[in-house]
């Protein structure tokens, strides 16, 4: 029994040690929001939190989190209200959509090291995520948008 | 080709089903919506839940929507949602007609059932397909809602106007709602009355051509969006393929489980027995958990006996190609105008080239997956897919029932990109749950597995020959094409005929029948029978359109300088408008001068031939009519180019476009697919491709495989033309211009020509030593 914290809840899975977090997350704790995609780190998809940094849940370990706090899309923000969210819907970035959820993982943990990041500083942290739909530049808009709204919070905060 | 609508109803009408399947009025119990909406043991899908279930007292004016009590007005959508937005395109069409209030608008994801027709979503076709019986539909609600709500106000149907989901008559009005709830409309019209309504003009359109947040978006932001690899069922099991060594004609010999039986969750291997002969060769291995089946099937040992292309090569493919094109008797011609040998026979010279494309596998980023099982006595199969018409037999023959004891289940799909049009992923699932005696199994294929099966775009070469008399005049044109045929080996009833009669695909030829005016043309399709036996040819994001211009429109560039024209003069010279290329209604009202005033406004907007650049980066044009002939958005490409001499690398800059797709249903979903389609055409151009070796692709994840990133995107500007006329298709015509415009850029940077499809750095540096010691 591998236990940890799932978007703020203790949560246990009963599953080999080295089942991948990815299938522990979808599969054993319902959470679809995070997918599959290339099954080696190279795509993005299965992004999620692991204590706050970006981690590719496909390549984690079920065992290695043991006791870690995760975050994933379902528990980023409990409305679906982050900025990062709220610019995807403003500039309407999602086309198939099924990379999203990693893209807005990516690109929520990116904003936490670059308030105010160049489009270098997305295309660096970014390139890892593959859109297939090539909402690439809609994907840079709304980081920047979501960029100046969380500067705004802080600001006001 | 834009056929395939025409190609279904005369199958409709031979097989007896009559037209009244689309656009007949009904009341009642629609069963439409208990498909929608009630999803079973886990399966829960996200589609909007709303009140008006039929039975509740709705208002079912057609199939194709529906009115409830409480005003919600909910729109059947049978077209796949793979990131087109095409639920909110299509319902922005029959609400705008209906005049209903946008923010009561609901859609709903439907699943098989005889009733919707022809289920299909590819071809850039779902607007076209739709516009007209969409309209019609909604006028009929409307003429409805105002002959009752007439009633209600205690006036005539002309005294009212029906305007944001209310009828008014003056200053007094009544919701739809509350006509639903108090009139309880039953009216219906028989399918020719329904042609026959009037319909609104252009001007009074109050929702297409505006902007829309597309109803899709939202809960692909929050995880909450359903794809077909998210489905769960009660009871399910986990299922992976041990793929065999060969597309076809692999033969099982033996299977030894002894260490797939020590990995904790192994519960049985099944070699598939396929009465469709889909997935020949196949071994699936059951599992409780999806990684205990990924760690079973590396475990499973298989011997087969391969298949006959077990050593077939990209290279035997081209060659093959090759020769057929040399033999000037195979294949079928789209166009064989009198008069083309007498021009060749003739010619003072004949111009020639020869260009050729990769093979390009899809990646949708999903990878292939379905669920499937038996449940009280009907076989579902839950996936995301784009042809449901087409493969929903073949699962049937595959189990050995009627097709009425199958249904497929809609779900998001994670990218179609044309790879969803075949569904032959759903066969071997299918199989796996009857020989489960009808248990839940969810068959999903590793990124591996995805791409070793992926039905990819088929390697292709083209020759394309001009005759030029003594005074260089154009007097003739051949385009001759070999690639693998998708729609023969998926589809073959839906290939359309040629001029001799014989079927052809379509799909492996659309493009080349430009709308140039070149004198007597021949363009010939020819089938690469050794691709078709060593993988299954797919349709691929803008098909042929998507490498027919990589010829044609490279071609008519270096004809140009061969003829020492400019380019872009040379091809508006071409574009006259005459004979066949004048065009007709409703599809091509204006034909070819609506191509040259795309490229005139793309010139304008780019500056080709204007702008002075820095040394090495140059602007290359291109322009196609989008997917097909019959359906054509008129596109013109413009991308600027610099090539890196040292290590001959082409780095794309910007890309500009102008396209007159006719009426923008959706102006910000008409942007987004266009942008997306323009960085596919990039992407395949500098960036993607892969190769037969051994009789299959040789890259099996994104570590050899490398479509266009983030970091690779260029400046893009893209205008569309206002207009008024039917609306087009742009899923694909985004992609059409890109490649060609590509290597047209990089000649008029470097002077280098390249024709092959992708642009490698190291054939442009080949490129310059060649140029250089010349």
């Amino acid at each position: 029994m591998i236990k940890f914290k799932l978007n703020g809840r203790d949560v246990s899975v009963d599953v080999p040690e080295d089942t991948p977090l990815l299938w522990a997350l979808r599969d054993e704790l319902d959470q679809t929001g995070t997918k599959f995609g290339c099954g080696v780190g190279q795509c993005g998809a299965c992004t999620v939190h692991v204590g706050g940094r970006a981690t590719r849940s496909c390549i984690t370990p079920v065992s290695s989190i043991e006791g870690a706090e995760i975050t994933t899309i379902e528990g980023l923000h409990p409305e679906g209200e982050h900025p990062v969210q709220v610019a995807w819907r403003d500039i309407q970035v999602p086309q198939c959509g099924y990379c999203q959820s990693g893209q807005i993982m990516q690109a929520a943990s990116l904003l936490k090291d670059y308030p105010d990041p160049t489009d270098e500083e997305i295309d660096g942290v970014m390139g890892g995520s593959l859109c297939r739909c090539m909402t690439y530049i809609r994907i840079r808009k709304a980081i920047k948008k979501a960029a100046a709204a969380l500067r705004e919070e802080k600001s006001n905060g | 080709m834009g056929k395939l609508e025409r190609i279904a109803a005369r199958q409709d009408r031979e097989a007896g089903r009559g037209p009244t399947r689309r656009g007949v009025l009904l009341t009642g119990l629609g069963s439409a919506f208990m498909f929608g909406f009630a999803r079973e043991a886990g399966a829960a899908q996200t589609y909007p839940q709303n009140a008006s279930m039929p039975g509740n007292g709705a208002f079912e004016p057609t199939i194709w929507c529906s009115i409830g009590q409480d005003g919600v007005v909910n729109v059947n959508i049978i077209r796949a949602e793979m990131g087109q937005h095409v639920g909110t395109a299509l319902a922005r069409i029959i609400a705008d007609e209906m005049e209903a209030d946008w923010d009561k608008v609901r859609i709903t994801y439907v699943d098989t059932d005889p009733k919707w027709g022809l289920m299909v979503t590819g071809g850039s076709w779902s607007v076209w397909m739709t516009w007209d019986v969409f309209r019609q539909a909604g006028a009929a609600a409307r003429t409805v809602l105002v002959e009752e709500g007439a009633k209600l106000l205690g006036t005539s149907p002309a005294n009212c106007i029906a305007r944001n989901g209310r009828v008014v008559a003056g200053s007094r009005s009544v919701s739809f709602g509350d006509i639903v709830s108090h009139a309880r409309p039953t009216r219906s019209f028989s399918p020719d009355e329904m042609a026959k309504l009037p319909l609104k003009h252009a001007s009074e359109r109050r929702l297409i051509g505006k902007e829309v947040k597309a109803l899709d978006i939202p809960s692909k932001t929050t995880g909450a969006a359903i794809y077909g690899i998210d489905a769960k069922l009660d009871g399910m099991v986990y299922a992976r393929p041990k793929l065999p060594p060969t597309r076809y004609g692999s033969k099982v010999v033996s299977v030894d489980d002894s260490e797939a039986k020590k990995v904790k969750g192994y519960l049985r291997y099944i070699v598939l027995e396929d009465p469709s002969e889909t997935v020949p060769g196949w071994v699936a291995v059951i599992a409780s958990t999806y990684p205990a089946a990924i760690r079973a099937t590396d475990a499973l040992k298989v011997t087969w006996t391969p298949g006959k292309t077990a050593n077939v090569s990209e290279k035997d493919i081209i060659e093959h190609g090759r020769k057929q094109i040399a033999d000037k008797t195979g294949g079928t011609c789209v166009f064989n105008d009198n008069g083309v040998d007498e021009a060749f026979s003739a010619a003072k010279q004949v111009f020639e080239r020869t260009y050729t494309c990769a093979s390009v596998l899809h990646y949708q980023l999903e990878p292939m997956n379905a669920v499937a099982r038996l449940q009280d006595g009907k076989w579902e199969i839950h996936c995301g897919n784009q042809w449901q018409s087409l493969f929903l037999p073949v699962i049937a023959k595959a189990l050995q029932v009627k097709e009425t004891d199958v249904v497929m289940r809609s779900y998001m799909l994670g990218g179609g990109f044309g790879r969803r049009l075949n569904g032959d992923y759903a066969v071997p699932a299918a199989l796996l749950s009857k020989a489960m005696d009808g248990k839940p199994v969810k068959l999903i294929l590793t990124r591996s597995d995805d791409m070793q099966f992926d039905s990819f775009r088929s390697p292709s070469i083209q020759t394309v020959r001009v005759a030029l008399d003594d005074q260089k005049n154009l007097k003739g044109w051949q385009h001759h094409a070999s690639a693998g045929w998708p729609t023969r080996v998926m589809a073959s009833a839906f290939m359309a005929k040629g001029d001799d009669g014989k079927p052809y695909d379509q799909f492996a030829i659309a493009g080349a029948d430009h709308w140039y005016d070149v004198g007597p043309m021949r363009v010939r399709a020819l089938d690469n029978d050794l691709a078709d036996a060593t993988f299954r040819p797919g349709w691929l994001r803008s098909v042929s359109s998507g490498w027919t211009p990589w010829a044609h429109e490279a071609f008519v560039d270096e004809l140009a300088h061969e003829l020492g024209h400019d380019p872009v003069d040379f091809r508006l010279s071409l574009l006259t408008a005459k004979g066949r290329n004048a065009g007709s209604a409703p599809d091509s009202v204006g034909g070819a001068k609506r191509q040259a005033n795309v490229l005139k406004r793309l010139v304008e907007k780019c500056g080709y031939g204007k702008v002075q650049l820095p040394p090495d980066t140059a602007i290359g044009i291109a322009t196609t009519f989008g997917q097909e002939r019959a359906m054509p958005t008129w596109t013109a490409g413009a991308v600027q180019v610099h090539v890196d001499r040292k290590t001959g690398a082409v780095t794309c800059q910007k890309i500009w476009l102008v396209l007159d797709a006719g009426t923008i249903i959706d102006p910000d979903g008409a942007m987004a697919q266009t942008e997306g389609g323009a960085l596919w055409g990039l992407s395949m151009a500098l960036f993607e491709n892969t190769e037969i070796e051994n009789g299959n692709v040789r890259d099996r994840n994104l570590n050899t495989y490398t479509p266009l990133r983030i970091t690779d995107i260029p400046e893009m500007d893209i205008e569309f033309v206002a207009s008024t006329e039917k609306p087009m298709g742009l899923g694909e015509p985004g992609v059409t211009t890109i490649g060609a415009a590509i290597a047209n850029g990089v000649f008029n940077a470097v002077g280098v020509r390249l024709r092959h499809q992708p642009i490698r750095p190291a054939d442009v540096l080949k490129g310059l030593s060649e140029k250089k010691s010349a």
